[in-house]
């Protein structure tokens, strides 16, 4: 059996007690949604920074600076997480156990909550594909050799992030998350170290080395800006990814149910702060996995072992031979099957708690228990959903765009309504679904006629890496936060200012106000 | 506040109570006061490294320190001004908090005061 295998069936064996631990120990909706809502602040923390440090922040960031230099690391500072500082508190203290608790709060519920569970599950969806596509790959990469190919790879991790959601529920979902951030945190600057003690701890050498990079026969100055977003539109993508990035982690439906896991909003504020630490540490050090990889392996290299997302396993692989190689390759896959799992959470939950009982049973279930019995058959069906899918598109097909959707309806439809109704008296229902609607669909229209999707490609190009459209793209961006974030919000705002005024909401307002800011009458913690 | 009472629905509520409070009144004001100005400190300083390193990409080639350039050493300061901006904030929550904590203790005595009147 090779390393990276064994390590892999370590991390396995260890999730899997903990699922089990987890089991035991939950009964009852609240502990099956919001794991009792006793996780402390430093633990929220970490699962909520675990969530943010997924495959394609740890792979894909690393990639993109080991080949495009500068601009790969305009990625990392896009997940500052700041704007999660003024959301996190209010949605404690008004929701419940999804983010359309704090919308159906004080408009009417039923529209709101299935237009907020549309968007959640879309989000959730093109999320996990993008995830699970990717955890093919790498797996069957990783394993070369094992026998385990793209398919098995893919239904192995299908079926985990199911058991680990079914059986464990949020408390084995987010100490599962828990563990792999450690990992992370621990492999990124082990891997650090080692990029420095390769330059014998000289930051001076280090840098220099990053301004003299080989790529092919040229020697590039990997820390200037443009290296990926070029003229004419390079300028107006990066401010796109920037609004994208900033606007979209405070709106990812499967972070904002974490805060729903702490006893009360003081709690939830402190989880912000670590997970800022943390996130902030980590994509700090995206520069000694990045241009460590661009310096000490070589793009050329890189390309023919793999391909970008290689780019940080290879260079641990470069730097401490196969023993670490194992080691960084099972974190990746430990990314992985955390976040998929935190994704599946959440959109079962949504499906569960916004449509099936809020909508389809009008709210009124006989016992929450029923909630808990739909959210763990949901949990299968996204499960076989996101299996079908990936094997469907296969191995080749190319999931960025995916990830880029994704972070664009959060920041577009999600955030928007959830500021209005925290901070807009005359905010009504008409406006949280035209708004939600509008900024899903801007996001989707505009990622369809965008360059990820359009683009004629010469007849010599591979099968693999042609564009789905083959036309002239539409729209020049391949982000389209900077045309959807202002569509979200003006729909949101036309839907309430051209529908007559809710006196119900309005007088709403005021308890919501006062329930956000002071924490009266919000959910409690379960008892010890 | 984990011990705040459970709200009671009735003519006047417990949170018509507490938004007429003059102490809540001014608890929101000192929120809306901190968070506006940071959040548009924060939003201005953030969109400012795309807009430089779009617009003006020669300026910000420029080396600094070595061969580090202006636009590395601007990415690197966002996450210390993003910490600062958070730390700045955990304090200013932190004088909320109590606030919060004498608006609710207004209201117990609110209710307390309620219920020897209806004796």
């Amino acid at each position: 059996m090779s390393t990276p295998l064994i390590m892999f069936l370590i991390f396995i064996a260890i999730t899997l007690v903990i699922t089990y631990w987890a089991a035991k120990r939950s009964s009852g909706a609240s502990a099956y949604f919001a794991a009792g809502r006793r996780i402390t602040g430093w633990q929220n923390g970490v699962a909520v920074a675990g969530d943010y440090m997924s495959a394609a922040s740890f792979l894909g960031i690393a990639g993109i600076i080991a080949f495009q230099g500068y601009d790969g690391f305009m990625y990392s500072v896009g997940w500052l997480v700041a704007v999660l500082l003024i959301v996190a508190e209010p949605l404690r203290n008004a929701g419940k156990y999804t983010m359309a608790d704090v919308l159906a709060y004080r408009l009417h519920p039923k529209p709101v909550r299935a237009m907020a569970s549309v968007s959640t599950l879309t989000v959730s969806t093109f999320y996990m594909i993008a995830q699970m596509v990717g955890a093919g790959t790498l797996v069957a990469l990783l394993l070369k050799g094992s026998g385990i190919t793209f398919n098995w790879a893919v239904t192995i991790v299908g079926l985990l992030m199911v058991a680990y959601v079914v059986f464990g529920g949020m408390l084995a979902t987010t100490w599962v998350q828990i563990i792999k951030a450690i990992l992370l945190m621990g492999g990124t600057v082990v891997l650090s170290i080692l990029v420095m003690a390769h330059f014998n701890f000289s930051i001076a050498a280090f840098f220099d080395a990053i301004a003299h990079v080989k790529d092919g026969t040229k020697v590039v100055n990997f820390l200037t800006p443009g290296l990926r977003y070029k003229p004419p539109y390079g300028a107006l993508d990066l401010i796109s990814l920037g609004l994208a990035l900033i606007f979209g982690t405070a709106g990812l439906p499967h972070i904002l149910v974490r805060f729903y896991t702490v006893p009360d909003a003081k709690t939830a504020r402190v989880s912000v702060v670590w997970a800022m630490g943390i996130i902030g540490t980590f994509y700090i050090m995206t520069t000694f996995l990045g241009f460590g990889a661009a310096t000490i392996v070589g793009k050329g290299f890189i390309a023919k072992n793999g391909g970008i997302n290689m780019s940080a396993p290879l260079l641990a692989q470069t730097l401490a031979g196969d023993i670490f190689f194992a080691f960084i390759s099972a974190i990746a896959f430990a990314t992985i099957l955390a976040v998929v799992a935190g994704l599946t959470i959440s959109a079962s939950t949504s499906f569960a708690h916004d449509l099936y009982t809020n909508v389809i049973k009008h709210g009124q279930i006989a016992n929450p228990q029923q909630e808990v019995r739909v959210a763990r058959i949901t949990a299968f069906v996204v499960g076989a959903v996101a299996i079908g899918v990936a094997i469907l598109l296969g191995p080749t097909f190319n999931v960025a765009f995916l990830v880029g959707l994704a972070f664009a309806v959060a920041a577009s439809a999600n955030l928007p309504v959830i500021v209005l109704s925290i901070f807009w008296r005359r905010f009504n229902t008409a406006g949280a679904v035209w708004g939600l609607a509008a900024g899903l669909v801007s996001s989707l229209v505009l990622i369809i006629v965008s360059p990820s999707i359009m683009g004629v490609d010469a007849p010599t190009v591979a099968a693999a890496a042609r564009h789905l459209i083959q036309h002239k793209p539409l729209f020049p961006l391949e982000n389209p936060g900077i045309i959807s974030i202002p569509v979200g919000f003006l729909g949101a705002l036309l839907g309430t200012l051209v529908s007559t005024r809710d006196a119900e909401a309005e007088h709403k307002f005021t308890e919501l106000e006062v329930r956000a800011n002071t924490g009266l009458g919000s959910e409690k913690a379960l008892a010890h | 506040m984990s011990n705040a009472p459970a709200p009671h629905v009735g003519p006047v509520s417990d949170w018509d109570v507490v938004a007429g409070n003059p102490e809540f009144k001014t608890l929101m004001a000192a929120k809306t006061r901190f968070i506006i100005p940071a959040t548009v400190c924060f939003v201005v300083y953030y969109f400012a490294l795309p807009v430089l390193v779009g617009y003006a990409p020669k300026l910000m080639s420029t080396p600094v320190i070595g061969p580090v350039n202006l636009a590395y050493l601007f990415a690197l300061s966002q996450f210390f001004v993003a910490w600062l901006i958070a730390f700045l904030y955990v304090r200013a929550a932190n004088r909320f908090d109590e606030m919060g904590h004498t608006v609710l203790a207004h209201l117990a005595r609110h209710k307390e005061s309620q219920n020897k009147e209806e004796r």
